[in-house]
């Protein structure tokens, strides 16, 4: 594959778990300041291309080009490192930690052994770790546990977890699950905020949200793109709305 | 100062604990008990090692080791080696048929020195390999189960299975290490005999330094961000790889440390109890350090120090008068208290302690209430006998 400007370009990708193949010669293509939305019914193979792109999971065969770098034959911190971070379907938080402290364990310093021996809580790290904490509507709960934060919250707390890190491709798995709709607007408010500068793909049910959010629309379908578009297009294309949408 | 206070001693708190855990070693116990018992008391703080490295490695790293014994023996066998050759000059060894190599060699027809003790004739190349021996082995079984993302209770088992194979090496490769026998009749450090009363209590001291600066040292490890790491690793592990740290490289520095930090204590084993063997390598030891560390408190450096003197203590007397009985009750003590306690002996202390605190000055208040009304009581009765006169 030759060198594109897309932050994020995959081809033909392919997944196969025994025979089965979650993935099926996916191509994508995210652009820098593009928010994406990856829709599609369950077991379309979504949270796999997502784990496909951090590492989780092992590519049969195809290539994931960030940035002209080459991701399938990296390590999952290593891919972190180049730029790529993601956010989990279920909050994942480290819960008997503050927020702070789950802020400041996910500041790009220190990452490794003997870096995180002699690591300092500088001016610097410091004043990183409130304003992000302010972005993600957290200014007031720095010092609480972070197992007491709502629902929501937490949603927020590793979304945050991502931004201390400025991730040139931000990965989010369901980011609204089980938030109320105040959460959702503050939440969509984040994202078109945070997409500036960097590439954001997201993968939500919540189609009030999604209009809300999203530049374009993929729509997976048993490891396939089934259409591709803005909002408006998706919506109406008659296929979407028979396996996915509904009558 | 400040930096040394918060990150070594652990704030407020863990000051107060480390000052009294110092008190309790290092004055009171050596003022109120004879040598035998402070040279036991000196044989359970080498086990307390063991326990502190259990600390890092499973109470914070989330990471049991059912072989901590494996480290705790090589350091201890190092030791041992030096101790021998030592011993093992010509001059005592005449009677054998190959004088000046250790007497259980001889025993087995071995005719000069295995390449592998040569070294150990150095003092300062025995520190560096009580140190790094069993450091490089932990790297060695560290390196080749983190990488492939091995743990949890696999990690136990396989550990516990190197315990086992380890004691089947030294038992069946007799002339080499001596057996099950172990390393016995070791004498001298440069001349400077062990065995004198006067070496004792030097040995104990030296041995209760190194365990408080093996605390000092843990403390600054946990209170960096490597602590914290370690605990977040512990809740999710995927969390914090996808943040971007190499997982498997922070659990096998903490799995070297903490064999170091048990080899320390195998070494200082010893010297104060003059041999090694074994029975101080295998499963047994290895569940028994576990135990300790639970019983005290995984999560705290101190309190397992507490867990292992209070078992050990339980162990001496218990096995004085029912032998048999000792690893049943030890069993279910692991039970109760992981059923029960699963912070132990310092759990116990932060959740009940403040009341004990409590108590302690209702103390005092009630008897300077107490001393009020007597004061007052006689001040009435001189005034009344006054005025009655």
């Amino acid at each position: 594959m030759t060198n594109t400007d897309f932050t994020l370009a995959i081809e033909d990708l392919t997944v196969s778990f025994d025979g089965f193949k979650a993935v099926d010669s996916l191509n994508l293509y995210v652009d820098k300041d593009e928010l994406r939305v990856v829709i599609g019914p369950n077991g379309a193979g979504k949270t796999t291309v997502l784990d496909l792109i951090c590492g989780k999971t092992k590519s049969t065969s195809g290539t994931i080009k960030f940035q002209n770098h080459e991701l399938t034959e990296l390590a999952e911190h290593e891919i972190v490192q180049a730029g790529v971070g993601r956010k989990f379907q279920t909050p994942s938080i480290y819960e008997n930690l503050s927020v702070y402290e789950n802020l400041e364990i996910s500041y790009p310093k220190g990452r490794g052994v003997f870096g995180s021996l002699t690591f300092k809580n500088t001016e610097e790290v410091d004043a990183r770790i409130r304003e992000v904490a302010d972005e993600i509507f957290l200014k007031e709960f720095l010092d609480m546990e972070s197992a007491l934060l709502s629902h929501g919250q937490k949603q927020w707390l590793e979304i945050g977890m991502l931004l201390i890190q400025d991730p040139q491709l931000l990965m989010l798995d369901e980011p609204v699950a089980g938030m109320s709709v105040k959460e959702r607007e503050l939440t969509a408010e984040l994202l078109n905020r945070i997409c500036v500068g960097r590439s954001v793909l997201v993968i939500e049910h919540d189609m009030d949200f999604v209009e809300k959010i999203a530049h374009k629309v993929t729509v997976l379908h048993q490891g396939r793109i089934l259409a591709e578009g803005d909002m408006q297009s998706v919506q109406n294309n008659p296929e979407v709305i028979e396996v996915y949408l509904g009558h | 100062m400040n930096f040394i206070y918060e990150r070594f001693l652990g704030g407020k708190n863990g000051a107060i604990g480390i000052a009294i855990l110092a008190l309790l070693i290092l004055i009171v116990l050596p003022l109120a008990l004879d040598l035998f018992r402070l040279n036991l008391v000196g044989k359970y703080l080498t086990y307390a090692f063991a326990a502190v490295s259990l600390v890092l490695l499973w109470g914070y790293g989330g990471i049991l080791s059912l072989g901590q014994g494996i480290f705790f023996g090589l350091g201890g066998y190092c030791m041992a080696m030096f101790l021998k050759l030592e011993a093992s000059d010509p001059e005592t060894t005449k009677i054998q048929s190959t004088p000046g190599i250790p007497d259980f060699m001889d025993w087995n027809q071995l005719t000069e020195l295995p390449w592998f003790w040569v070294p150990f004739e150095s003092f300062g190349f025995t520190v560096l390999a009580v140190l790094l021996v069993p450091t490089i082995f932990a790297f060695i079984i560290g390196f080749s189960m983190f990488k492939r993302r091995v743990g949890g209770v696999y990690f136990a088992i396989i550990t516990q299975i190197i315990a086992l194979i380890l004691t089947v090496l030294i038992v069946g490769q007799q002339g080499y290490t001596g057996g099950i026998n172990g390393i016995t009749d070791l004498k001298t450090i440069h001349g400077w005999d062990i065995r004198d009363d006067s070496s004792k209590y030097i040995l104990y001291f030296v041995n209760a330094f190194l365990l408080l600066g093996v605390i000092f040292v843990c403390r600054y490890i946990l209170t960096s961000k490597f602590g914290r790491l370690l605990l977040a690793m512990k809740d999710k592990e995927d969390r914090v790889r996808f943040s971007g740290y190499d997982v498997s490289n922070f659990k096998i520095f903490v799995f070297c440390i903490s064999a170091m930090i048990s080899a320390i204590g195998g070494a200082m084993f010893t010297l104060q109890v003059g041999f090694m063997s074994p029975s101080f390598v295998g499963i047994v030891p290895s569940i028994e350090m576990v135990i300790f560390a639970a019983v005290g408190g995984r999560m705290s450096l101190i309190g397992v120090v507490y867990g292992t003197l209070l078992v050990n203590f339980g162990k001496t007397i218990f096995s004085e008068t029912f032998p048999e009985l000792w690893l049943y009750l030890m069993g279910a003590l692991f039970i109760g208290v992981v059923m029960y306690f699963p912070n132990g002996l310092a759990g116990i202390w932060e959740k009940h302690g403040y009341r004990l605190v409590g108590c302690v000055k209702n103390l005092q208040c009630v008897s300077n209430i107490k001393a009020m009304i007597v004061s007052k009581r006689a001040t009435k009765l001189v005034s009344e006998s006054a005025s009655g006169e």
